[in-house]
Formats: C-alpha cells, sequence, structure tokens
C-alpha cells in the first residue's frame, strides 16, 4: 500500500491534475493581481507541456528560485502573506508550485485537495450564484484526478468522460448538503477576525474630487436592490442619497461624520416605504431614497439626515426604510448657514467673480440665479463625458472657462461652487440615481455605475431643494441611466442587449442573495416556526441535523445493501401464477416444491385441472429437463399463465 | 513501530477470530457480503476530513453561504465515497482457483477466477507479498504467483480483496481464506547416477553397429536440414536426405523406491524425481514403484504430472 502513494502518475492523471489548477487559477484570476496571473498560467501551461513532451522532472534550482520569487512578490505587493487577497494569491501561487513537483500519487493527492480548498477560497471574495456554481463545477476536475488515481480502473476514452462521475457523486451528495446548510448551527459571533476590510473596493466615499469617480462609474456590479411597498417613484425621483458634503478645499468637496446630533428637521409631504439590500461596501454609509424619517436598527440618523451604520457593511445588509419624497429639509437655516457658504481662499477668482455678477444682476431672486447657472449649463457648449480633461489648481476656473467638459461630480461640484459665491447655501450630495427596474422581480436594481452627485441649494421657504445641473446637461442621465448618457464610453458589456440580458438576469442574483447569502442565525432560527418550533435553537438543530444524517445515511445503506439477483423468467412466470392461485385459495407453503403445490392446486381446483398439469408439466421441463431454456417454451409458459383464469368458480 | 503494529494484529486475530475472519478457511465459492467487508479511512482520508474541517470552520466563521453548502457537498461526496468503496467489493465472488505445477523452490502459478453480476473497477488482491490491480467485468482471471519452499500440500495463504474506489478516502476490505491447497512437486536432485539397470537391458543399449548410414531417400518435410546430403542432392533433381538405420527404442525405466536403500529420505525422492525428469525428456517410457502405490509403465506430462504427484505426496 505504501508503495502506491510512490506510483508514478499516468499521462490521464496528470493532465486532470493540470485541468484542476487550471479551474483553481482562472477562479481566482479576477482578483488575483494581473502579472500574478500571467505569470503562473504560463508557468502551469509550460510545465504541463515538460512532463508530457518531455517527460522531464523540473530541476531544484529552477523551483526554489520561483518559490522565492512568489513569496517576495506577494510580500512586496500587498505589504503582508497574510490576509485575505495575500492568502489567496499565495494559495494559487504555491498549487501552480506544487505542479512543478508533481510526480507521484501522493503529489498529486496533496495538490489536488489543497486545490479543493483554494476553490473553496474564491468565495470568499465573490458569493454570487454564478461564482458559487463555477465553483462547484470547479471541483470536477480535483475529483476526477483524484479518481483517476486508483490503479486498476477502466479509463475511458475521451478525458472529459473523467468529470462526470464526479458530477453524479456531488449530485448524490447534494440532498444532504442542503441539509447541512440549512441546520448547521451557524456562529453567532466570529471566532476570529472578520475577513479584513483593507482590500479596498470601489464604492462611494465620503470624498470627492473631480473625476474620482470614473473607476465606479464602469464598475457595473450591483450596488443595492431595492423594493417598494407600492408603486416605485418614477425614474426622476430615484435619487439615493449617501453623502452630504459641505467643506470644499478648493480640490475635494468631504463630509464631516458628526455624531450626537439631532438631525435636522423635515417636513414631510409624501412617504414611501422600501427595503433596500445592500451588497458590502466595506464602508459604514447606507444610502437612502431621498430624505429619510428614521434610521434602521443598527444605524444613526446624522445631522443632515445622513444614514451611518455601526459597523461596516462586510456582508449583505437589509434594511427597511420610510422617506419623505416630497418635503420641506430644514425650514429653518438658523445660525449654521455660514457653513454652507464656506469657499476656500484664493481658489477660483474667475467663477466666484461671475458668482457674484448673478447676485448683483439678479438681487434678491435665488430663484434666478439657480435657473442662470442652470442655462450657462445648458448652452454654454458643455459636454458630458466620462474622460474629461485634467484640471489645473483652480479647478472650477479651468472647467468652466476651458475645458467645457465632465461628468456629475464636475457639474455639481462647479454648480455649489457658483451659487456659495452668489450666495446661496449650497452643498453637494452623493449617492445613486436611477437604476433598471426589474418588472419581474418587482424591484430596483442600482448598479456602481449609477453612482451620481449633484447639488442642493437652500432657498427661503422650501428648505433644501435638489438641483442637478448634469440633468440640464444631458438630461438621459437622468431619465435613462448612466449608459445611455455616454454611448460608446463604456466597455462593450455595458451596453445594448447584453446590457438588458445581465439586467433580467440580475432577479436570479436578487433571489440567491435573498434565500442564501441572507440566511443567517435569525433566519434560521425561525426556520421550524411552520412545525410549530418557535425558536430553532442549538441543540433542536443539531438533534435534527444527526437525524437527518442518519437518514440519508440509511437511504445510501439501503441502496448499497440492494442486491438485485437476475430474475429468472420461468421463477417469474411460476410468481405469477402462485399469486392467481392465492387469490382463488391455493397459497404456495414454505418449502413446497413446485411440482408439490401443482398437484395440489390440481386437486383443490378440479375445474382447472388439466390447465394446471400441463403449466406444471411445461414449467418443470423448462427449469430441469434442458440446460438452456428455449424462447418459444418460456413464451408458452407465460401466455399459459397469463391465460389461466381466476374467476371464482360458483359452486 | 511496524513491527510491533503486526505484532498486535496478529495478537488481535487470536484474540478475535469471528472479528477478524482471519482463521476458518471456507469452501469455494466464496461471495464477498456485508458482513465481512470492513471499511476504515486511509490516511489520505484523513488529511482530507481536517482539511473539510478547516473549510468549513472557516465558513461558518466568514458567514459565507456560498462557501458552506458546497463545503458540506464536498462532505458528503467523501462520505458518499465510503459507500462506493464498498460497493467495488460488495457481491465479489471467487469462483474458483486452478493451481500450476511447481516443483518446490520456484513459484507456482494460480490462477483465481472471480466474477460478479456488477462491473468493478480498481479492485485489489493482495497475496503473500504479491498486490494485484484489475477491473473486471463479468468475470476475471487473475494469475498469482505463489512462492513455494516443500515439496506437498501447502495451504493456500489468506486473500485480501481491497480497494479504495473512487477517491482513495476509504479503504474496504475483506480477508478470503478459501480451504484450498495446492501440491508442490519435490525439487530433483542437481546431478546423480542414472538408474542401475538389469544386466541385459545395459547390454541391449550399448551402441549398435549398422547404426550407419543406411541409404538416401527423398526428402520429406520435417526431416532435419542436417540429415540432408547435400553433395549427392547436388548431383540430383530433388533434395536427398540420408536414412539412418532406426535406433532401437529407448529403455523402459522401472525406477523403483526400493531399489535406493542407502539413501535417506528425502533423497531417495529427489533422486526418483530427477529420473523421472530425465525419462521425460528422453521420451522413454517408465513406471514407478513407491512403499504403497505403483504406477505402472507409461509417458507423457499427465503420466509424469501422476508420478511427482504421487512423490509430492510421500509421508
Amino acid at each position: 500500500m505504501t508503495s502506491t502513494a510512490t506510483t508514478t502518475l499516468d499521462a490521464r492523471s496528470f493532465d486532470l491534475v493540470a485541468l484542476g489548477l487550471v479551474a483553481v487559477l482562472a477562479l481566482h484570476a479576477p482578483h488575483l493581481p494581473w502579472w500574478l496571473s500571467a505569470t503562473l498560467a504560463p508557468i502551469l501551461c509550460l510545465r504541463w507541456w515538460q512532463r508530457r513532451h518531455r517527460r522531464a522532472r523540473t530541476p531544484v534550482w529552477l523551483k526554489l528560485p520561483l518559490l522565492a520569487a512568489l513569496l517576495l512578490a506577494i510580500v512586496s505587493w500587498y505589504g503582508s502573506l497574510f490576509g485575505q487577497a495575500p492568502g489567496a494569491a499565495l494559495a494559487v501561487g504555491l498549487l501552480v508550485m506544487k505542479l512543478l513537483e508533481t510526480e507521484s500519487v501522493r503529489d498529486a493527492r496533496v495538490g489536488m485537495s489543497f486545490a479543493c480548498f483554494t476553490l473553496m477560497a474564491a468565495l470568499l471574495f465573490d458569493q454570487s450564484l454564478t461564482a458559487t456554481t463555477t465553483v462547484a463545477l470547479g471541483l470536477l476536475p480535483p475529483l476526477a484526478a483524484l479518481r483517476s488515481l486508483e490503479p486498476g480502473r477502466r479509463p475511458p476514452a475521451a478525458w472529459w468522460r473523467e468529470l462526470l462521475p464526479g458530477l453524479g457523486l456531488l449530485a448524490a451528495a447534494l440532498p444532504l448538503a442542503l441539509l447541512a446548510f440549512l441546520l448547521l448551527p451557524r456562529l453567532n459571533s466570529p471566532l476570529w477576525g472578520a475577513p479584513n476590510t483593507g482590500e479596498q473596493r470601489t464604492g462611494l466615499s465620503d470624498r470627492m474630487t473631480p473625476a474620482g469617480f470614473t473607476q465606479l462609474l464602469v464598475d457595473d456590479s450591483p450596488a443595492l436592490r431595492v423594493s417598494f411597498d407600492g408603486p416605485p417613484p418614477p425614474p426622476g425621483q430615484r435619487y439615493f442619497r449617501a453623502f452630504v458634503m459641505s467643506h470644499y478645499d478648493g480640490s475635494s468637496w468631504t463630509y464631516r461624520d458628526v455624531a450626537n446630533q439631532p438631525p435636522v428637521p423635515v417636513e414631510a409631504g409624501q412617504t414611501i416605504r422600501y427595503h433596500v439590500s445592500l451588497e458590502p461596501t466595506r464602508q459604514r454609509v447606507l444610502p437612502t431614497l431621498d430624505v429619510p424619517l428614521a434610521a434602521p436598527p443598527g444605524a444613526n440618523l446624522r445631522r443632515d439626515r445622513v444614514v451611518i451604520a455601526d459597523k461596516p457593511v462586510d456582508s449583505l445588509r437589509d434594511y427597511t426604510l420610510d422617506s419623505a419624497i416630497r418635503y420641506r429639509l430644514e425650514p429653518q437655516l438658523g445660525q449654521r448657514s455660514a457653513r454652507w457658504l464656506q469657499l476656500p481662499a484664493g481658489f477660483n477668482p474667475r467663477t466666484l467673480a461671475l458668482g457674484r455678477s448673478w447676485r448683483a444682476r439678479y438681487g434678491n431672486d435665488d430663484d434666478a440665479i439657480v435657473q442662470a447657472a442652470l442655462a450657462l449649463f445648458h448652452d454654454g457648449g458643455f459636454r458630458y463625458t466620462l474622460t474629461p480633461a485634467p484640471l489645473g489648481r483652480d479647478a472650477m476656473d479651468d472647467f468652466l472657462f476651458d475645458t467645457h467638459e465632465g461628468f456629475c461630480e464636475h457639474y455639481s461640484s462647479a454648480f455649489t461652487v457658483l451659487m456659495r459665491a452668489a450666495g446661496i447655501p449650497a452643498r453637494v450630495v452623493t449617492g445613486y440615481q436611477g437604476g433598471y427596474w426589474n418588472a419581474m422581480g418587482h424591484y430596483l436594481l442600482v448598479r456602481n455605475s449609477d453612482a451620481h452627485a449633484w447639488g442642493e441649494v437652500w432657498l427661503a421657504g422650501r428648505g433644501w431643494v435638489r438641483v442637478d445641473p448634469t440633468a440640464a446637461v444631458r438630461p438621459q442621465r437622468i431619465s435613462l441611466g448612466a449608459a445611455a448618457a455616454v454611448p460608446g464610453q463604456l466597455p462593450w458589456y455595458q451596453s445594448g442587449w447584453l446590457q438588458s440580458l445581465r439586467n433580467h438576469w440580475d432577479i436570479v442574483n436578487r433571489w440567491w442573495n435573498l434565500s442564501v447569502n441572507g440566511f443567517d442565525a435569525l433566519r434560521q432560527r425561525g426556520l421550524l416556526k411552520p412545525f410549530g418550533i418557535r425558536e430553532a435553537d442549538t441543540s433542536k438543530l443539531v438533534l435534527l441535523l444527526a437525524i437527518g444524517c442518519a437518514l440519508c445515511m440509511a437511504a445510501g445503506l439501503a441502496w448499497v445493501w440492494r442486491r438485485r439477483e437476475p430474475e429468472d423468467a420461468a421463477r417469474a412466470a411460476l410468481r405469477q401464477l402462485e399469486r392467481k392461485l392465492a387469490r382463488l385459495g391455493v397459497a404456495r407453503r414454505p418449502g413446497e416444491g413446485p411440482r408439490d403445490y401443482l398437484q395440489r392446486a390440481a386437486h383443490a381446483l378440479p375445474a382447472q385441472r388439466d390447465r394446471l398439469t400441463e403449466l406444471m408439466h411445461r414449467y418443470l421441463e423448462l427449469r430441469y429437463a434442458r440446460p438452456g431454456p428455449t424462447t418459444e417454451s418460456l413464451r408458452a409458459l407465460r401466455r399459459a399463465v397469463r391465460d389461466f383464469p381466476v374467476v371464482r368458480m360458483v359452486k | 513501530m511496524r513491527a510491533v503494529l503486526r505484532r498486535f494484529a496478529e495478537r488481535a486475530e487470536r484474540r478475535l477470530p469471528a472479528l477478524t475472519r482471519l482463521r476458518q478457511p471456507e469452501p469455494l465459492p466464496i461471495e464477498l457480503g456485508r458482513r465481512r467487508i470492513y471499511i476504515l479511512p486511509t490516511a489520505f482520508g484523513l488529511g482530507f476530513g481536517v482539511l473539510l474541517l478547516v473549510m468549513l470552520v472557516g465558513a461558518l466563521n466568514y458567514a459565507n453561504n456560498a462557501a458552506l453548502p458546497l463545503t458540506c457537498m464536498l462532505g458528503s461526496a467523501a462520505a458518499a465515497s465510503m459507500l462506493l468503496a464498498f460497493r467495488a467489493l460488495d457481491g465479489l465472488c471467487l469462483r474458483s482457483i486452478r493451481a500450476g505445477h511447481a516443483i518446490a523452490g520456484e513459484p507456482l502459478e494460480l490462477v483465481l477466477d472471480f466474477a460478479a453480476s456488477r462491473p468493478r473497477e480498481a479492485v485489489r488482491l493482495d497475496c503473500a507479498g504479491e498486490s494485484l490491480a484489475f477491473a473486471l467485468q463479468g468475470s476475471a482471471e487473475l494469475r498469482l504467483r505463489l512462492a513455494t519452499t516443500r515439496r506437498g500440500w501447502q495451504p493456500l495463504p489468506r486473500l485480501r480483496l481491497w480497494s479504495t474506489w473512487p477517491l482513495g478516502l476509504f479503504r474496504a476490505w475483506s480477508w478470503l481464506h478459501p480451504q484450498h491447497s495446492v501440491l508442490v512437486w519435490p525439487r530433483p536432485e542437481s546431478a546423480g547416477p542414472p538408474p542401475l539397470l538389469p544386466g541385459d537391458a545395459r547390454e541391449r543399449l550399448r551402441p549398435q553397429a549398422g547404426e550407419e548410414l543406411a541409404a538416401l531417400r527423398d526428402y520429406r518435410r520435417g526431416d532435419a536440414p542436417r540429415h540432408i546430403a547435400w553433395k549427392a542432392s547436388a548431383r540430383h533433381h530433388d533434395l536427398l536426405v540420408k536414412d539412418f538405420e532406426r535406433p532401437e527404442p529407448r529403455e523402459t525405466w522401472h525406477l523403483d523406491w526400493h531399489a535406493l536403500r542407502t539413501l535417506d529420505r528425502e533423497a531417495r525422492i529427489a533422486r526418483l524425481a530427477r529420473w523421472l525428469g530425465e525419462a521425460e525428456a528422453q521420451g522413454r517410457r517408465y513406471s514407478l514403484q513407491l512403499p504403497n502405490e505403483r504406477i505402472d509403465v507409461g509417458s507423457g506430462p499427465s503420466h509424469y504430472a501422476r508420478c511427482m504427484s504421487a512423490l509430492a505426496v510421500l509421508p
């Protein structure tokens, strides 16, 4: 037995091992640094080619430096070997290195079991239905490789047929897996640190610089999914606020988080109730539709009605909110108006002069000043583009008077600076706008590419009023969404029919998020409510799980212990006859031979004596007279049995 | 370490024959059933289990609801592979054993005939240090070489059928102890005198005059090339062959146990075995007289086998 572990691998096994590693690399490639994937893939291919076509081993002087280079590269790129992303990169790298020294059955076994482990680690980065299914399929090559290591099997001619038994095995394992998924008690608090948050995701941040959104606007992963009680608001009203930014330093707008201040008053005209399911952002802000009336549990309403959660959103988060969509926000500005007029000194002189000139021209008519600004954006030759020209120190001057091109950040920033210069309290709000209404699932899908920035001005008697200067430049951005605003500037997969297909497909992702990813300790406790158990605590779950496992095992054993005897046709015919005779009252006794039995039956049923005697002779002849029964005599016996009448004789 | 384990196993065998099923030889055919198939995880299986546990704890810790069902699925698949390992052996039947002939000290070829209703893969057979892996569809004949040491009946050693099919995580095994013995022939001595023959026989065996070239005749298919008279053939149309006087048939050997009084028992047997072999090789007819048995004159492989077997079973 020890000798089998050191046997050298045959070609087919080595192919399957390499295929398993290809699956691992492919599944990790989306979050590995591109240079690492680009280095590991050729190494893998070369090694495969080397062993398959040269039958050579990799020399030690090549293996050791490669290993050192891998460690060095990972440490210098991530700064450490520990943590989720460097750990995954290290695991993938080491696995590919393992292939370099894979020669024996034992190497292959070690490599393939760690390949399974690494495949699971890919799910730390993406938990969507697609990712989960792909990882499940990725398990097939390792399983096939393990299977191919057994000596004395019949390898199929086509290599892909090796994968099918693994599929069958996983399918057979599905019931028990589902049971375990439902019943395995979840941990109330993690045993060790939550997945590290160092990894920066593109997402809304509490700081806005012109052109800082560009990354975000081409990232079309889902940001949130919203369902409404009642009809959804029209597209032009779908503004989701995240940050309210008050402070401008000449280059960027920032949100200052101040706790322990009561939220400003709001007079709500029309409210709407909705449920948000927020994808992990690693941030604390919870986007809300317009002005929220209260914060959800586990979060706080800040002064400017920004909702800040107590902990960063590291996993899918669901919350329900009431928001006002017709409102008067902060009707009295009070003492704090200076804060909304702040401008850095010594920046953007031409912009400030323009603002002041508007004030001089329109006097106290704030509304007219706002309209003047919008008219400037609309008629001043401005262009909406995701790739604007870079701006200098006086960014707003450059934008307004020279380049004339930009996207929402530029417009909202310039608008707010102009308003403040004219003496109107103004601020920048960032968040999401638009989204795709999935009519089948009745929910709104908001992607990261729907990130948006707009302005708010405070007008006497009306409170804070939303003004979206981007709408003045390109109304399609608001009515049709981000993709419609910049035709030809987005990646190919974000445009046209493909995007619409992906929008429709998202309903599956939402279902997956709700039913699988959202299945937490809380939902688990309520799992048994339909069966009358109010609170399924750990002991009950474990008991149920044990019972379930025992039942599955019993089913498996029943399947395994079942013996299928090759049915003998003559005996089957006799058995049928026995059943018929039993209905007539002549049952076969245990230990009674067919001859005795049929003679007894012939005695008991004198009306059928001839038939029974003939049947007995036929059977005995079939059974004992010839070595192999002929088909015609068998058929005759069957026919005679079938025609045997069971109508009870009237005595 | 290994020695300690083996001693422990032997002790367990002695103490718990019912559990280990190592004791009782059984008549053929032997069919494997659930009462005699044992399963334990292999070392690799234990390692894989630890890895699964790590994955499970990781998935639970990170509340990763995508990795959790997949880990459970992999775990259940591993458990299901235990059933498949069992199924690889269950219902397998050792129908018959055929043994070849071998003299002591040389390996003896055994042919084991296995049958099963379902096709099997990756079943392995261990027998006295030799290991075979085979797949089976309907039936399969396995050839094993069994080492022999001394003449006589030799019981078959225990056979172990085992399988780690399909993933190598679990090993299912079953011991077979067929009630079957093989007969090992005595080893002939390497050199020694020819059998002592009666005087007149010796006379007749002397080379006869006239065993010279008698005539030339036409070539017939099957004639040895060295008998062809090349020179004579060159002058003729056809090949000519030298025809010798047909030699007298070789003397019949009457081999007698009692004629070798001076030797001890095993030496007598070894000498008789050598004479039997020589007689068979020279195409003689021979008979064999043993203390309690007489085998009449005969020749040919079956006669030889009968004589050797009779020698082998001598007390």
